[in-house]
């Protein structure tokens, strides 16, 4: 048990013959995960780390009962590549490209609501069931099959909370990068709502970050239907207003956004706070002590 | 990225939104004439600074007469407004907008914006526009918000039920029927994350009129956006942001004294967070991207933060997953030069080849401080900073 990916997940990925789609479909084969194909316009047919490549997504289910797709292309391509996978029936999505224009992200949201298909990231750095299936760009060997849901805006600031995990032996059931972008598929919510049903999962870690009102949302969520317990993290209480601090999320304005409000939300819903990223491992640990 | 008022108005213009008639002066000996182009005895002088209170700063001033124009003009061109946006020198005021006063009965609070827990463009409005109004004073004046929807956009029952809340004449709600349906075209068309207009100027014969114009462009949307692309005022930005843009850095300079060079947005905030616990402030905050990138990137970036004068320490912080913390430390090493490091420059590295890493930079003898653990990271970086103040 674990969410969303498993052993049994086939996936394809859209954009493998690129330099990116290629580099990482190595890696994530060479970890174990069940990746059946390939897709890219124009090169079916033909053949990439032994895996057939075909022109649409539809083929690609048709021929290999694909159910879920990894997404490396341009910005600009990015919102085709995940409708296409929609249209074909693919149940999980997750794209990992940076820079697809907000206005963008607004009409597919909306295009997505009429499909049964899940949306992780963009700008995500991709899922993970240790030992299991990687879909994504993360560094697999820090990873630890175990018994903490992890679940992040972020990408190396999630490393160092899957690496203090496994150094505190608690591992990991599923970590889950939902991306920093401010208008993305999965939340924080949703993420919560599978880790608290998930009998693998017995306790979460929340990374958040300034901007936007997500991780307040979650609190509130938290306080009413999550059993289990819940650390969290928030970066930016250094970071000045009105600057976006690299993901294109991350931004303070006006009185929203802060870290502060974040924390404060938080702690009320009777999360396990801390102010030291280097901690989220340790005081994991100090809850299952007791 | 931000445009400058004259800019938006412009956009303004070509989207049917009235604006008050306006010249752009960008030297004094020009003022008068422009002055006398508007008619009347009286002007509006408006730096044109990329900061959302220039107000505050005396970036806006009304000149009676020719003596009273002169003044303001001098009193501002070529001078910096010290905005609170582009680093701590501020902003250099490089032309001036000289508008005609409108008269008005009203000023209105008008923004369209991209609601990311929505995930939909709203349209704020409040009948305390100007600089004293519903932008400053936070919660406690009441705004008034619609949402477009995704396919069908602002819908005429979304102008019937702003204009009840902002009291409007006949005449007044046909405006702004017309400037929603404007504004929201060039909010599309431009891939726009903000469009405000504050004060909206509503006149005595119902007339809406742009006092004001804010637009901030999607940088996401840049690449299909080439004419915005080439108003980007550079001079607006922080030199030493302005270089790292150039190199495809994200930098943002702070107030501090510990340069911080870390991979990825999270982790490099989470840095900054942590050096403030220990009592140390950060100089900027610097993400070498999480992705594929080779050794020059990271010496460009190192040297880039040790060109901050303030700097008197560095924090590295590498987390290496698909980036191999080797050839950082390559990175390292050539930036550092054969001549040295000007200041102590505190290294974390954990992840791929981080212990090669780390081996690689203390072998060097170019004085790199180097450590596995976060905190010890922080902890050293700050102790070094203060030896720096103290020697």
């Amino acid at each position: 048990m674990s969410i969303l990916v498993g052993r049994k997940t086939r996936v394809i990925c859209q954009g493998l013959t690129g330099r990116q789609g290629r580099y990482h479909a190595e890696r994530m084969l060479r970890y174990g995960t069940q990746l059946v194909a390939g897709v890219t316009p124009g090169k079916g047919g033909s053949e990439v780390l032994g895996l057939p490549i075909y022109d649409l997504v539809q083929d690609a289910v048709d021929e290999t009962d694909a159910d879920a797709s990894i997404i490396f292309v341009p910005p600009a391509s990015a919102v085709d590549a995940i409708m296409e996978a929609a249209k074909a029936g693919i149940g999980l999505v997750v794209c990992i490209t940076e820079g697809i224009p907000v206005q963008d992200m607004l009409r597919l949201k909306a295009a997505l609501s009429f499909y049964n298909t899940r949306l992780i990231g963009p700008n995500s750095p991709g899922i993970i069931t240790p030992g299991e299936c990687k879909m994504g760009i993360m560094p697999g060997q820090i990873h630890q099959p175990g018994i903490i849901g992890i679940v992040s805006r972020s990408g190396t600031l999630t490393y160092e909370a899957v690496q203090q995990t496994s150094k505190v032996g608690l591992g990991q059931s599923t970590v889950v990068g939902i991306g920093g972008d401010p208008v993305h598929g999965l939340g924080f919510i949703d993420c919560l709502e599978m880790f608290e049903a998930d009998r693998k999962t017995k306790g979460i870690i929340l990374v958040g970050e300034i901007g936007g009102s997500e991780e307040e949302e979650a609190a509130a969520y938290i306080q009413r239907h999550v059993r289990k317990p819940v650390v969290a993290y928030v970066a930016g209480i250094s970071a000045p207003r009105n600057r976006r601090m690299g993901h294109a999320g991350a931004i303070v304005s006006r009185a929203q956004g802060s870290a502060r409000s974040k924390y404060a939300a938080l702690e009320e819903a009777g999360v396990m706070v801390v102010f030291n990223p280097a901690l989220m491992g340790a005081k994991m640990l100090e809850y299952f002590r007791g | 990225m931000k445009l400058h008022e004259y800019q938006a108005k412009a956009l303004f213009r070509e989207y049917g939104i009235p604006t008050p008639k306006g010249v752009l002066v960008d030297a004094l000996d020009k003022l008068e004439q422009a002055a006398r182009s508007l008619g009347g005895d009286e002007w509006i002088v408006k730096a044109q600074v990329h900061a959302s209170e220039r107000s505050q700063v005396g970036g806006v001033r009304w000149a009676h007469g020719m003596d009273e124009l002169r003044k303001a003009g001098e009193a501002l061109l070529g001078q910096r407004l010290h905005t609170g946006y582009g680093g701590p020198g501020g902003q250099r005021v490089d032309r001036l907008l000289l508008e005609a006063p409108v008269q008005l009965e009203q000023e209105i609070y008008f923004v369209m914006q991209v609601d990311r827990s929505l995930e939909r463009v709203v349209c704020r409005v409040s009948q305390s526009g100007g600089s004293t109004g519903a932008e400053r004073a936070g919660g406690e004046i009441e705004i008034v918000q619609v949402e477009a929807d995704a396919v069908l956009g602002f819908m005429p029952f979304h102008y019937r039920q702003l204009s009840l809340e902002l009291d409007l004449s006949r005449q007044a709600r046909r405006r702004l029927a017309e400037l929603m349906q404007n504004a929201y075209r060039l909010f599309r068309d431009k891939d726009l994350v903000m469009l405000r207009i504050n004060p909206l100027a509503l006149t005595g014969a119902g007339e809406l009129v742009a006092l004001d114009a804010k637009l901030t462009v999607d940088d996401n949307a840049l690449d299909r956006q080439p004419d915005l692309r080439a108003l980007h005022d550079a001079e607006q930005v922080d030199a030493i942001e302005r270089a790292a843009e150039e190199h495809g850095l994200h930098y943002v300079r702070l107030d501090g004294d510990i340069g911080c060079m870390v991979n990825g947005a999270g982790l490099a905030m989470a840095t900054m967070d942590l050096l403030k616990l220990h009592g140390g402030e950060p100089a900027n905050f610097l993400d070498v991207g999480g992705h594929v990138y080779g050794p020059e990137q990271v010496a460009k970036a190192l040297r880039l933060i040790l060109s901050d004068g303030q700097v008197k320490a560095v924090l590295v912080n590498i987390f290496g997953g698909i980036v191999r913390c080797d050839l950082i430390a390559q990175g390292m090493i050539e930036a550092a030069g054969g001549q040295g490091l000007r200041v102590p420059v505190v290294v974390r590295m954990q992840g791929t080849e981080a212990y090669a890493g780390l081996q690689a930079l203390a072998a060097s003898d170019l004085g790199f401080i180097t450590t596995h653990k976060l905190e010890d990271a922080a902890r050293l970086a700050v102790e070094a900073a203060r030896a720096g103040v103290a020697a």
